[in-house]
């Protein structure tokens, strides 16, 4: 009998752009922000090839300003934000929660094309001139002195802010009235728990970006003077508003990305996840406590020295939670059943990873240590560590892991486990030697360097080239296995999360019948549905390859 | 999407899709509250560095119609809310009656608003190449009191004294004046739209004791508008007039 879901109910060009089905609209999303991910990568690709020799390889210096800038812009704004929110959260919340769709189903559309068209000034900006201030836009460079492409790179961020806006919005009252009979706050998936948390952060830090973007972005157009010094303004002023949203907004990333881990160990280690309420609360208090710490970008800036006190001390309390949850899920890990499936290879290289950029994060927010390593490629290892290292091996590892609840296929596993492997040796030979080069000096963002740096810039050019193949081999049999993929069944793994109990693909309307939540989460004795026999819990997950 | 009668196919009662709107809303006036946040803190910052140019800003301001706008927006709460109330209990034709009265008011707001950004093009006070805080006193026009120019030429020499510097910090004052108080009409704008939309379904007898959730949701974002008002009129008209 044919199967009927929700891509091949209804057909054609029409019902994919106006759809309001979740599933849907995360679809739409996962290829505009896979578009923004290429664009982003060509930029650093050029970047990296430039700065093979110690006098630069490859552009201008006007040109290398242009291509790091465009290359944060591509990658922060318009794929690392949206990417597993609105891609796997938009697709998941509403079937982890038994919902039929999202509270608002065609805010969630419009939220899609907002973003689309903040992309296309972002695009038309980056044709005509590019951009040269750098991702953070401080001003006066970027609103008097800058001769690029600021004022449409300036209004598509705005715009494209307004898209987080709604997707946070939608995400907290869905969680909060959309929940099916059962499913009570401490039932929710981790997921979700992580999804809120960063909901309250787009909510309450993406207007204030937009505001001090619309500002700044007026201050060019009309020569006011709220930032520029010359006409009384304060840049200082710039620099606290844009890290109020864009301190916040790595928690945008990073936290997503925990609540995939979350997901992924319990179901590869055959355990209920340790400390449940602990790691639900810790993403609160990430969401909470990153509030409170933006002014540790500006140690350097001039501010009172109390305030730096009290900053670098706030810091440090974020990694209390940043810590909880790894060691939650390393005691949940043992004495599991461990397998190593791909989306496991993922979470584990999740975690050695954000270990090592959260620790390092640790070293900037030492007011000492961080004035000799301010501004160097010792900062740059550290980000990367964490949105790299971190929200990406975090979305690539969940779309793996609900891969076949997307398409209803498998993708061919051992060729997975060889991509993700790839992915964690080439990020690391990539960035780790930037924390050397930092640590030595090496400022960020110049386009030429000493050449007693050239051996670590060559080998972290290398390392990028392993990492783009490491990016290559998914996008290949990812799009490979949508057609010919072996057929995956509801609950390949299986996973005890509620998205596990209807088809793959979910019908339009997700379940035929509202769900009712009679179970703990992540319980895996009291599952008789799931397959898994009392005193045998190795049964094998179904792998594409076999 | 299908819908049967007002309740989406997505939710379960009617109760649910009016909590999920009512929420979805305070949500969003919480992030309105936030895209303000970042104009009253450069206003706050500037207020304190610049005081004696702000206050030179302030004194420009027409208090009549500062404060008679501040009546006709509170006047527009209550038509508002009573238009609420009115759906709630079932008295339709006054639903129409009250949402109309609330169009009335908010354009009357906005056309008093339009008066004031006259006076201020007319008197030199947009931020930009022409602008100038001396402009008013000493280019008179027949309509003005002498007095009272006379007084403004006297308080602006006393603050050019303080802060020499003066023409560049008050075109501060104006930009964050114009960019506040034109974020605030553009908000004014969206609610006329709004108001339009639930006249047209008061008039088709949509809004019930069981389904008002369009009339209450606009209700709260029209209030909210109105108190950003309640604190820009004091920050902006207020604070050091005539010192």
């Amino acid at each position: 009998m044919p199967h009927e879901d929700y891509l091949n109910a209804t057909y054609g060009i029409r019902s994919w752009l106006l759809t309001t089905d979740h599933k849907r609209i995360a679809l739409l999303y996962l290829g505009s922000v896979t578009v923004f991910f290429f664009i982003g990568g060509l930029f650093a690709t050029m970047i990296r090839i430039h700065l093979l020799t110690p006098t630069g390889y490859l552009v201008t210096p006007e040109t290398y300003n242009k291509l790091f800038t465009m290359h944060g812009v591509a990658m922060i704004f318009f794929f690392l934000i949206p990417s597993i929110p609105a891609v796997l959260g938009n697709f998941l919340i509403p079937l982890m929660i038994g919902a039929k769709d999202l509270a608002f189903p065609k805010i969630n559309l419009l939220s899609w094309y907002i973003y689309i068209v903040g992309g296309c000034f972002v695009l038309y900006s980056f044709a005509t001139g590019g951009l040269d201030t750098g991702w953070t836009f401080y001003t006066p460079l970027s609103s008097i002195y800058s001769n690029s492409a600021v004022t449409p790179a300036v209004i598509g961020i705005f715009i494209n802010g307004f898209s987080s806006i709604l997707t946070g919005l939608n995400f907290i009252v869905t969680i909060h009235t959309m929940r099916a009979p059962g499913m009570t706050w401490f039932r929710l998936p981790l997921f979700v728990w992580a999804h809120y948390a960063t909901s309250l952060v787009m909510i309450l830090g993406t207007p204030v970006i937009a505001i001090t973007l619309l500002l700044a972005g007026l201050e060019r157009m009309f020569h006011l003077g709220f930032f520029n010094p010359a006409l009384g303004g304060d840049p200082i002023l710039f620099q606290h508003l844009f890290w109020f949203y864009s301190h916040p907004a790595v928690y945008i990333m990073i936290l997503p990305a925990m609540g995939v881990i979350s997901e992924i160990i319990p179901t590869f280690a055959r355990k209920p996840i340790f400390g449940y309420s602990f790691i639900a609360g810790s993403s609160i208090a990430i969401a909470v406590i990153g509030f409170l710490v933006w002014a540790h970008h500006m140690f350097v800036t001039g501010e009172s020295v109390y305030a730096a006190l009290t900053f670098s001390f706030l810091s440090y309390l974020v990694a209390i939670p940043s810590a909880v949850k790894v060691f939650n899920w390393t005691s949940t890990l043992y004495k599991g059943s461990i397998s190593w499936d791909t989306p496991m290879i993922y979470a584990f290289g999740f975690i050695g990873l954000f270990l090592i950029g959260g620790l390092t994060g640790l070293f900037l927010a030492c007011l000492g240590l961080d004035i000799h390593i301010h501004d160097t490629y010792f900062v740059v290892a550290h980000f990367h560590y964490i949105m790299v290292g971190g929200a990406v091996m975090g979305y690539v590892g969940g779309l793996h892991f609900w891969w076949p609840k997307i398409t209803g296929r498998l993708y061919p596993e051992y060729l997975a486990r060889i991509a993700a492997v790839t992915l964690f040796v080439g990020f690391n030979l990539t960035f780790f030697p930037q924390f050397i080069l930092g640590y030595l000096g090496m400022p960020r963002r110049y386009h030429t360097y000493p050449p007693e740096f050239q051996v670590l810039n060559v080998l972290s050019t290398a390392g990028a080239s392993i990492l783009a193949l490491g990016y290559l081999l998914p996008m290949l049999y990812l799009t490979w296995s949508m057609r010919y993929g072996k057929v995956a069944g509801q609950n390949p793994w299986p996973a005890t999360g509620l998205e596990w109990k209807t088809d793959s693909p979910p019908p339009t309307e997700n379940f035929d019948v509202t769900p009712e939540v009679t179970w703990e989460p992540y319980d895996f004795q009291n599952r008789p549905d799931l397959g898994l026999t009392a005193g045998a819990p190795t049964l094998a997950p179904a792998h594409g390859d076999d | 999407m299908h819908r049967t009668g007002e309740l989406y196919g997505h939710f379960e009662t009617l109760e649910q899709q009016k909590d999920t709107a009512t929420l979805g809303m305070w949500i969003f006036l919480v992030t309105e509250v936030l895209f303000f946040g970042g104009l009253f803190l450069t206003y706050t910052i500037n207020r304190h560095a610049f005081s004696t140019a702000f206050g030179v800003g302030s004194n420009t301001l027409d208090l009549t119609l500062g404060g008679g706008n501040t009546v006709v927006l509170i006047m527009s709460s209550l038509t508002m809310a009573m238009a609420v109330w009115s759906a709630q209990v079932g008295k339709k034709q006054w639903v129409s009656i009250f949402l109309i009265a609330t169009l009335a008011l908010g354009t009357i707001f906005l056309g008093v608003k339009i008066v004031e950004y006259k006076q201020k093009f007319d008197h030199h006070l947009v931020p930009g190449r022409s602008f100038d805080v001396r402009y008013r006193s000493e280019h008179p026009t027949a309509s003005d009191n002498p007095k009272e120019i006379a007084a403004e030429k006297e308080e602006l020499e006393k603050a050019f004294a303080k802060d020499p510097d003066i023409n560049a910090h008050a075109q501060l004052y104006f930009s964050l004046y114009f960019g506040m108080t034109g974020l605030h009409a553009l908000h004014m704008i969206v609610g006329a739209g709004l108001l339009l939309w639930l006249i047209k379904g008061s008039f088709a007898g949509r809004f019930t004791p069981q389904y008002n959730t369009p009339v209450e949701v606009v209700g709260l974002y029209w209030h909210f508008v109105d108190i950003v008002w309640i604190y820009l009129f004091p920050l902006l008209y207020l604070i050091d007039r005539h010192q």
